[in-house]
């Protein structure tokens, strides 16, 4: 059972990096800021399996929340909409 | 081996491909050839059997939105399997004889105030051994790329209309999970059963481009 | 500077979403079996992150004109080469025997 950095209600920012390679973080959401709402487990890192690597140890899976306006520059919608996203620990830093 | 002669289109823009009839009504594709002789060398080199081959299309075949729709509409009639559901997809739905197998799915329940709708933006992550295959347009480069950004617009494409009191919530399935979307129970329904409830969900309104449909359009 | 790779397409501008639907074809379902069946727990031998690398893989251009299936297959033969799983020699002459039988069949029913 590996150990988890964050919980829900923890705000966190999504690294800005874009390496090539079997990335599960969508482009868009590099670098927005957002809020976990669920740890739902950890799973063996795809961006290792990708390679047929076994992809251990284990990384924590996170959903974490961003406000539609946060995101997209131009949002055309009312301010509450939100985004989730499932995102990968290591793909996570700590916001205060 | 001329793959020119084939007489579908790619098209160079980015819609949906068109409908690719079975080799027995049209020339085939070099992709065709390459599935076929792919099924049939591993079989031959004994790393599965024909069987299992078999058995895993018939699985597919077995797997539609009717078993989704069940669920949901269980989940109307019952608050405590709805708490189930929404505790643990893989649980509740074996009370229904439903096996999701091995990849979670989670379970996101539409309410007045929240609208959910599901995508997958980087593949076409789906709820597969719950409600089946997915249509064309949820892999499409048009729903991918709009759906996270504009979802209320690409809602509107599919005739869906939330209102602005309403929060829309896009989830993009990235990872190990995959999301069902319980729509809301439509008004006028009081006294209808599992069965009649469940012909009111649509896979549409469990991937949440839709609501579920209302008593009057049945 | 970043880089987006093509497959990596949420928020991109796009047109309308044509409400295609088809009924899967024969050839489509084997697709999914065969990279269902070799990606079972106990034989484990292609992954879905594996295929789906491949996928990404093909590269723009490829990636647009193939079809859903067509981009399946194409990533979990070339990752099956990759393994020694098949040979292209193996692979070359199956294919020609397949289109070969098809071929008669077609010119039998015509």
């Amino acid at each position: 059972m590996s150990e988890t950095k964050y919980k829900p209600g923890d705000a966190v920012k999504v690294r800005a990096s874009f390496p090539p390679g079997h990335v599960r973080t969508p482009h868009f959401i590099r670098g927005c800021d957002g809020v976990v709402t669920q740890y739902v487990g950890s799973y063996p890192n795809p961006e290792e399996l990708a390679y047929g690597r076994d992809g251990l140890p284990e990384k924590p899976l996170y959903r974490v929340m961003f406000s539609q306006a946060d995101v997209w520059p131009n949002y055309d919608g009312p301010s509450k909409d939100t985004m989730v996203v499932d995102i990968y620990e290591h793909w996570l830093e700590q916001n205060q | 081996m001329s793959h020119d002669d084939h007489d579908h289109n790619h098209g160079h823009d980015h819609g949906p491909h068109p409908y690719q009839p079975d080799i027995e009504d049209a020339p085939y594709t070099e992709r065709m050839v390459m599935t076929q002789a792919v099924a049939e060398l591993i079989v031959e080199k004994g790393i599965v059997s024909a069987d299992e081959m078999r058995a895993q299309i018939e699985l597919m075949d077995t797997r539609e939105p009717a078993l989704g729709a069940k669920l949901v509409a269980r989940t109307w009639l019952d608050p405590e399997f709805k708490a189930r559901v929404l505790a643990d997809v893989k649980t509740a739905a074996a009370e229904l004889d439903i096996d999701i197998g091995d990849i979670p799915i989670q379970a996101i329940e539409n309410t007045e105030d929240v609208h959910n709708v599901v995508v997958c933006t980087l593949c076409s992550c789906y709820p597969r051994l719950l409600i089946g295959l997915p249509p064309d347009w949820y892999k499409s480069r048009a729903y991918r790329s709009r759906t996270v950004k504009e979802p209320r617009k690409v809602l509107e494409d599919f005739g869906t209309s939330i209102p602005e009191n309403v929060e829309v919530r896009v989830h993009d399935s990235t990872a190990d999970l995959r999301y069902v979307v319980l729509p809301s129970r439509p008004a006028g329904t009081d006294d209808w059963d599992e069965e009649r409830l469940a012909e009111l969900v649509t896979r549409d309104s469990m991937i949440g481009v839709s609501l579920a449909k209302s008593p009057d359009h049945t | 500077m970043t880089i987006r790779r093509h497959h990596d397409m949420g928020g991109l501008d796009a047109g309308t979403v044509e409400q295609t639907e088809h009924d899967y074809a024969m050839w489509e379902k084997r697709v999914d079996a065969i990279v269902k069946v070799l990606s079972t727990p106990e034989r484990k031998i292609l992954s879905t992150d594996e295929l789906r690398r491949g996928i990404e893989e093909l590269g723009p251009g490829v990636y647009d004109n193939l079809n859903y299936y067509e981009r399946w297959i194409s990533s979990a033969t070339n990752l099956l080469l990759e393994k020694g799983v098949i040979t292209v020699d193996e692979l070359g002459a199956k294919m020609a025997d397949v289109e070969a039988r098809w071929q008669r069949e077609r010119e039998q029913t015509s």
